[in-house]
């Protein structure tokens, strides 16, 4: 299994590729139509995360010393970029997400969606994403 | 200077005076339609406020050199430019804040903590900017008053009805917007203060988003309270006005203590300055105040008849179009309505559409626009909501329907 950061890479790769905003906008909104549902018991209250703009629903599952995210959203390009998330985090150790240090969402070009005038559920999606890393550090 | 004879209505011409509209929005030529949520300014308001901090700077009202005392004739000519706009009757029934909200909650505060006591009822709508609902709970809250909501229909009308029934002697104040910002609809104020009246009920009227539309004239509304934002009616932002009566606006305690609204303080007791400083705690936005006087001139020159036609076109022509879109579903459709449209499509989410659109350099605004008691009354998240101003064309429309189209492909 590869790491985070050789995900990170490997998206970076992929994204590289498009020399237009249309492409890169029809592949995140592809992704964020084949991300898998997140199940409807998991898309509770506490699973939540509230944007202005757009709802993100985050949950997590340690299996065998790794965490297996499942996430969903509302916006379907919030949920391209959540599709890159669960990608680059899910199936890691709860250290590496612990100290993950995430680039590739600036070098992909999509860092307007992560700022906070944005306030569509991603910062703190990826801050919550973290906090089980290190959550679960005290299990594995 | 301000009296300039209104030239005819040219919307190019207009379209010189504002700078920022020719710049371009990745790539393309930058699309406004996010005038409900602030207004471009043009060069004369940005001419006034950048020549204030290069040649007149300096703190008002208590200054004895040449500038304070330049600042400070500046700064009181823009609020007899404001008093003579709005009609009001005196001078110092004009109050300068920091905006609407800032108006709502000195109203809330002051009339509020005065007037309203245990028992003692508040009317809003049900189409209330957050900015006009949250002060009013806190004042409710502390005081175990209760807030009486006016219902509205499926267009997006209050049922005046329901809010003559609602009028008691329980209610100590009305506060209504007078432009609802997510849907458009213009309230009948006027009628609504007039009810009120019957009864001896103060209105306050939430103008944030009726001065870029129309003059006003609080005298003919006859209302107690009149608030707005400059940076909604071509001025600078962090700068309001809040009008009220005067032996309204005497009645009532200080919202803030500070400089400038004192007239002699001791650590036993501080007594008052006279109106309006009495409201005006601390060092003012000055740059704003003046920035005020340039917008006044500027929209005193506008030929308003020309203007709502304009408007009016708009909105028709916008509304037509978006008409034959797909699964499109209006929210707010009063028969009285400001050029505001705003929607939602079947299956696709307001915040894709905005982020597609965006891309294509067109500004429109996504989201529950700071009423989210309206989105749960229509059973929505939010809407995509297009707001025109004079200065935006039918050829802007043409391409904001082209990006919509666009838009609308790639995330089916």
């Amino acid at each position: 299994m590869s790491s985070i950061a050789e995900r990170q890479e490997e998206v970076v790769e992929e994204f590289s590729m498009f020399d237009d905003w249309m492409d890169k906008y029809e592949y995140l909104i592809s992704l964020g139509k084949e991300l898998p549902l997140i199940d409807d018991e998991k898309k509770v209250e506490e699973n939540i995360i509230k944007g202005c703009q757009s709802r993100v629903w985050l949950d997590a599952e340690l299996k065998d010393g790794k965490i297996h995210f499942t996430a969903d959203s509302d916006a379907i390009i919030t949920k391209g970029i959540i599709a890159l998330m669960i990608r680059v985090l899910s199936e890691s150790s709860p250290k590496e997400i612990a100290e993950s240090q995430l680039h590739f969402v600036d070098e992909i070009g999509l860092k307007e969606h992560l700022s906070p005038t944005r306030s569509n559920g991603l910062v703190s999606m990826i801050k919550k994403m973290k906090t089980y890393g290190i959550a679960f550090q005290a299990k594995a | 200077m301000s009296q300039a004879v209104s030239h005819k209505f040219n919307v190019e011409e207009v379209r010189k005076d504002f700078p920022i509209l020719s710049r371009e929005v990745n790539g393309k030529p930058l699309v406004y339609f996010d005038n409900g949520a602030t207004a471009q300014k043009p060069q004369s308001v940005i001419d006034a406020v950048s020549n204030y901090y290069a040649h007149e700077n300096s703190n008002i009202h208590r200054g004895v050199h040449t500038l304070s005392q330049e600042a400070t004739t500046a700064y009181e000519m823009a609020r007899e430019k404001m008093q003579q706009y709005i009609s009001a009757q005196h001078k110092e029934e004009i109050i300068f804040t920091k905006g609407t909200t800032d108006g709502i909650n000195l109203v809330a505060s002051s009339y509020g903590r005065h007037h309203i006591k245990a028992g003692d009822e508040v009317i809003i709508s049900a189409m209330e900017h957050h900015s006009n609902i949250v002060p009013w709970q806190m004042i409710c809250e502390e005081k175990g008053a209760e807030l009486k909501i006016i219902p509205i229909n499926d267009q997006g009308e209050l049922d005046m009805q329901a809010y003559q029934e609602m009028l008691s002697p329980k209610t100590k104040i009305v506060s209504v917007v007078h432009i609802s910002n997510t849907l458009g609809t213009i309230n009948p104020v006027k009628e609504i203060i007039d009810l009120a009246h019957q009864k001896d009920i103060p209105v306050l009227v939430d103008g944030a988003q009726s001065v870029p539309h129309m003059p006003i004239d609080v005298q003919a509304l006859d209302a107690d309270f009149y608030t707005f934002s400059l940076h909604k009616m071509f001025g600078p932002t962090g700068v309001g006005i809040l009008y009220g009566k005067k032996e309204l606006l005497e009645s009532i305690p200080p919202y803030q203590g500070g400089g400038d609204m004192i007239k002699t303080v001791t650590f036993e007791k501080t007594t008052y300055n006279e109106l309006p400083h009495k409201f005006e705690a601390g060092t003012p936005n000055i740059a704003g105040g003046i920035g005020t006087a340039a917008a006044v001139d500027y929209v005193n020159q506008l030929d308003w008849k020309a203007v709502n036609e304009h408007e009016k076109d708009l909105l028709d022509y916008a509304t037509e179009k978006l008409r034959a879109v797909e699964g499109i579903r209006f929210i707010g459709e009063a028969k009285q309505k400001a050029s505001v449209i705003s929607f939602v499509i079947e299956g696709i989410h307001a915040y894709d559409l905005g982020v597609i659109m965006d891309k294509m350099g067109i500004a429109v605004r996504t989201g529950h626009h700071c009423t989210q008691p309206l989105m749960q009354r229509f059973d929505i998240l939010g809407t995509v909501r297009a707001s025109f101003a004079f200065y935006n064309t039918k050829a802007e429309v043409d391409l904001f329907m082209k990006a919509l189209e666009r838009a609308i492909n790639m995330l089916k």
